[in-house]
């Protein structure tokens, strides 16, 4: 059915739009802004707020105008008496349920209801404050996410974006009348419940109630401390969002900037999680390669494919909770960051000459299930805790602004050495494709002895904003080793979002699948739109992200995992090969079944 | 006006042996469906669950839509405090109901009814079933392509509104969707649906029955035939009238009260409150003061605070809480003339509380939270003092 258009007026200017577009877009396209608060691009239409009220005209109530589509010969009026009282009214009912101590809450600055009752001048106004004392009570027991009902304001954005874009609903509106909530499956803490750590509803939603767990101070006094030899790591995806909480335009590279701000803030050394997907690449690519021999040439039943990879922690508990029969199929290794932290307490700890207990290793990362990740039982390979802290991009912004760094005016740096040596292939794994993108680059030459067949190393099939994304390629003349390849079709899928993870996992449950290598990325976009990446996101925001990620991979003068100079040496120095005794001990790892609630 | 006597009528739990329910349906299904939804426009029925849409239109607009499912809906969920005439009329004449809603389904092509039973008429259950069963067989002899299925309410008041009922029927929580689209073009699993009130479908039934000129001959120009009142509180006779509708309240609180009426709330907890001042003017019927049929009686012994009270703190406790005005609203009136009675607020805090039932009214999202300023402004205009002091 093609769309026809409508006419309308909004505040008196004529205006023709697409049928079905709703009063809000209608309104943005000539400029009229209209606040909202339960609204967001990446969601379905709630109208709950009623922060968007506009007036019809000859319309006995007001309209919610994200939720009304356009009709021919609608008058609207943004601004109107009776839209100005409803619309303050509508503030001042949230403030009143809403804990207003401001200048303590995580998010002061960067609130969006703040921003209304600013805006509103709201000042100290009538209504009775109805905050209940037990919801003062913030749920800590999460390692990556803190929740605070008396900071919710009912608007279901986090909700809506556990259910639609996670598919997984560990968030949910509980009871009714004045006991409505947020709440968990039976009221349990977050950290006893199906949550994925992914930290999706933090981006989204408008106030402090749903938060980072922040480590700042911690990593601080880790600086301060002279006993303490402190180490960052900084994660693909944080160089291409970074500047966004720092001034910078959206979809700015600040890599030079970042790794130099990191050096004024006085972390001792500052290497790149870069070098550890590199890495990843090395041993994952080759985990693969033995998985489809063993499938392929010695028949080996309990080999188990397609196999999947394994950098994403939001991804891996929401695996454990709610696919536990496809754990096998899980690659063992390790996430970056992981490998990283177990590596610089062991083979980094002795080439700079200081004890492990002596070092304290942070990371930057978009992500908030990494918080959880280095606080699992299983994350300390090298005899401690692999990785001490972890950080978002939006914690790191806080600290770059607390040391007093002008970030714009920074020269660019570089990362020091080892462990900071990275290539394109590393780059690409913040955006969604990418280590399926790296891992082809390496295992097909690997196998081949030539570069994959695609323009420029460019794997287009595996890029883009599509939920499933699939691609075969045919192995064409292998080198001996490798020729049980021989002309194979190596078919693969990608996805992003772990409500798409949840559609690829059911057809491979049922055996309806024929991939032989998945990549999952738990956050929609891949790591660029994670849930520790600077607020707000959008499918646009993403997309310039992901754009200035494959600009970096462009600007590298090495593209290829297995070309890094420093993983050559790692390898040489220190673990053998892939695969091999010593990368077993520090590189991997195993998973645990999970209740499904 | 004063010589207008109160018209009691039975048309609603009349039983005639010689054409029954389903000999009703028959003679019906014998007319295009044109011709029924003529009929009915004609008739000027217009909804009885209180917010009074033409039926004739909203079946009409249901059957012009183009879909590969439609369905009917009873909306039993009764649950307006103070009206329980729905109960009654499932327990002593279903076959009219379930009559009307054949003809519904006959008239827009729907091949599945429900009825939408309000939980804690659990207890009518058991039979019901029993007469669906036996009204679905007597369909099914007819060859007519149509079923009637019963569902169970969980006793939110919300899920009474249209969309809210929806929402629980499809499993999930009941809570009003955005309007537009309507339940004509998207209402149960977003097909078009008539959904109506258990009394609307009776009297369906009925005007096939008797024609549309003699249902109109009762009530006025504004508001054709008779209805169902629900009579309670402080009335020496209280239970289940059919009156024609029109009538001044004088009348009705005569007939009814005990003598002592201070304040009538015409349409429950979220109608109006007539007080003893304003019965001589007030019209029971859509030109007046419109009721899903409750009349509660109250008399100089009751406290106009506490009534109101008790209205609040319904509607705090039954509002969804999904939109703002409703749930954070309803929380600041109940607490609100807390505080001015307690004199933590001045009076003067009754106007902003006015004022924000104003705003509750027309930017909240249904019907539930659009209605609170009802009893709230015509209480508090009517018993400021009580409330105050």
């Amino acid at each position: 059915m093609s769309k026809y258009m409508v006419n309308l007026k909004i505040n008196n200017i004529a205006i023709s739009v697409e049928e079905g577009t709703t009063i809000l877009d209608a309104a943005k396209r000539l400029n009229f802004r209209i606040p909202t608060l339960c609204n967001h691009p990446d969601l379905s239409v709630a109208g709950n707020c009623r922060v968007c009220v506009v007036e019809v005209k000859g319309a006995r109530l007001l309209s919610a105008s994200c939720a009304t589509p356009v009709s021919e010969g609608m008058e609207v009026f943004t601004n109107s008496e009776k839209v100005r009282i409803a619309r303050k009214h509508v503030v001042e009912l949230l403030l009143s349920e809403h804990n207003s101590d401001c200048t303590k809450c995580f998010k002061n600055g960067h609130c969006e209801l703040q921003e209304l009752a600013s805006e509103y001048r709201i000042g100290d106004h009538v209504f009775l404050d109805l905050v209940k004392p037990k919801d003062k009570i913030q749920d800590i027991s999460s390692p990556s996410i803190v929740k605070d009902n008396s900071k919710c304001i009912r608007c279901q954005r986090c909700v809506r974006t556990c259910a639609e874009l996670q598919a997984v609903s560990a968030l949910a509106v509980v009871h009714k009348g004045n006991h409505q909530g947020i709440s968990t499956f039976l009221n349990k803490p977050m950290n006893d419940v199906v949550c994925t750590n992914c930290g999706q509803c933090i981006n989204r939603c408008p106030t402090g109630a749903l938060t980072e767990r922040n480590y700042i101070e911690e990593v601080w006094n880790a600086i301060y401390d002279p006993k303490k030899f402190v180490v960052v790591q900084t994660a693909p995806a944080t160089r291409v969002a970074l500047g966004e909480d720092l001034g910078v335009e959206t979809g700015t590279r600040v890599t030079g900037k970042m790794v130099s701000a990191l050096k004024k803030m006085g972390f001792n050394k500052v290497l790149d999680t870069d070098f550890t997907a590199d890495l990843t690449i090395m041993e994952e690519g080759t985990e693969l390669l033995t998985r489809l021999k063993k499938a392929l040439v010695d028949k080996d039943e309990s080999v188990k494919l397609p196999m999947m990879t394994s950098c994403s922690p939001g991804w891996i508990k929401f695996q454990e909770h709610m696919f536990p029969g496809l754990l096998d199929n899980l690659s063992t290794c390790k996430s970056p960051q992981q490998m990283f932290g177990s590596l610089a307490k062991t083979y980094y700890a002795d080439k700079v000459n200081i004890k492990a207990e002596n070092m304290t290793v942070v990371s930057i990362m978009p992500c908030t299930a990494k918080k959880f990740e280095c606080n699992r039982p299983e994350m300390r390979d090298s005899g401690f805790k692999d990785v001490d802290y972890v950080l978002t991009t939006r914690e790191l912004a806080m600290m770059i602004k607390q040391a007093g760094i002008d970030f714009d005016k920074l020269e660019d740096d570089h990362y020091d050495s080892i462990l900071g040596e990275s290539t394109g292939a590393a780059v690409i794994f913040g955006a969604t494709g990418g280590v399926m993108e790296a891992a082809l680059r390496t295992a097909y030459e690997l196998v081949t002895g030539n570069e994959v067949p695609f323009t420029n190393l460019n794997i287009k099939p595996v890029r883009g904003m599509e939920g499933v994304k699939e691609a075969s390629i045919k192995i064409k003349n292998t080198v001996p080793a490798w020729n049980f390849l021989e002309g194979v079709e190596l078919n693969v899928a990608v996805a992003h979002g772990l409500s798409n993870a949840k559609k690829l996992m059911e057809a491979v449950e049922k055996g309806e699948a024929n991939y032989h290598f998945i990549e999952i990325m738990g956050c929609p976009g891949g790591c660029i739109g994670g849930g520790g990446q600077p607020i707000p996101t959008s499918p646009e925001i993403r997309k310039k992200r992901t754009d200035a990620i494959y600009a970096e991979d462009m600007g590298m003068n090495l593209r290829k995992s297995h070309e890094n100079p420093e993983v050559t040496e790692v390898y040489k120095d220190y673990l053998g090969t892939p695969l091999g005794h010593k990368s077993h001990e520090l590189l991997h790892t195993h998973y645990k079944v999970r209740k499904r609630y | 006006m004063e010589q207008i006597q109160l018209k009691k009528v039975d048309i609603i739990f009349g039983w005639d042996e010689k054409v029954t329910p389903i000999d009703v349906y028959d003679k019906t299904v014998k007319k295009t469906a044109d011709s029924i939804i003529l009929d009915m426009i004609d008739s000027g029925l217009k909804g009885r669950g209180g917010a009074g849409f033409p039926t004739g239109l909203k079946w009409k607009f249901t059957r012009n839509e183009d879909s590969d499912a439609k369905y009917v809906i009873c909306n039993a969920d009764e649950g307006e405090p103070g009206t329980f005439k729905d109960r009654e009329i499932l327990d002593k004449v279903p076959e009219k109901v379930f009559a009307g809603m054949a003809i519904c389904g006959y008239v827009i092509g729907a091949r599945e009814g429900y009825i939408y039973l309000r939980g804690e008429y659990n207890f009518l259950l058991k039979g019901l079933q029993k007469k669906i069963d036996l009204f679905n067989k007597q369909l099914a002899e007819r060859k007519a392509n149509f079923a009637i299925y019963l569902r169970s309410g969980s006793g939110a008041y919300v899920c009474g509104e249209e969309s809210a009922l929806f929402e629980s029927m499809e499993g999930k929580r009941g809570e009003p969707r955005n309007k537009p689209p309507y339940p004509t073009v998207a209402g149960y699993n977003s097909k078009p649906t008539v959904i109506n009130n258990v009394e609307t479908l009776v009297y369906t039934c009925e005007i096939c029955r008797m024609g549309s000129e003699r249902f109109k001959s009762l009530g006025t120009f504004d508001s054709r035939g008779s209805k169902v009142f629900s009579v309670s509180g402080d009335t020496p006779t209280p239970g289940i009238y059919e009156l024609e509708l029109g009538m001044p309240l004088k009348d009705f609180v005569e007939e009814f009260a005990d003598g002592d009426a201070k304040a009538v709330q015409i349409g429950g907890a979220s109608g109006h409150c007539v007080p003893r001042k304003k019965f001589n003017e007030t019209i029971i019927g859509f030109e007046g003061i419109p009721t899903g049929g409750s009349m509660m009686i109250f008399n100089s012994t009751r406290s106009m605070y506490n009534v109101l009270h008790d209205y609040l703190e319904f509607f705090t406790e039954e509002s969804c809480g999904q939109c703002t005005p409703c749930r954070v609203g309803c929380q600041q009136l109940l607490k609100g003339i807390e505080a001015v009675k307690k004199g933590e607020k001045s009076p003067s805090y009754l106007e902003d509380m006015k004022k924000l039932t104003l705003t509750m009214k027309i930017a909240a999202k249904c019907g539930l939270g659009q209605s609170v300023a009802n009893p709230f402004i015509s209480i508090v205009d009517n018993f400021k003092e009580e409330i105050i002091y």
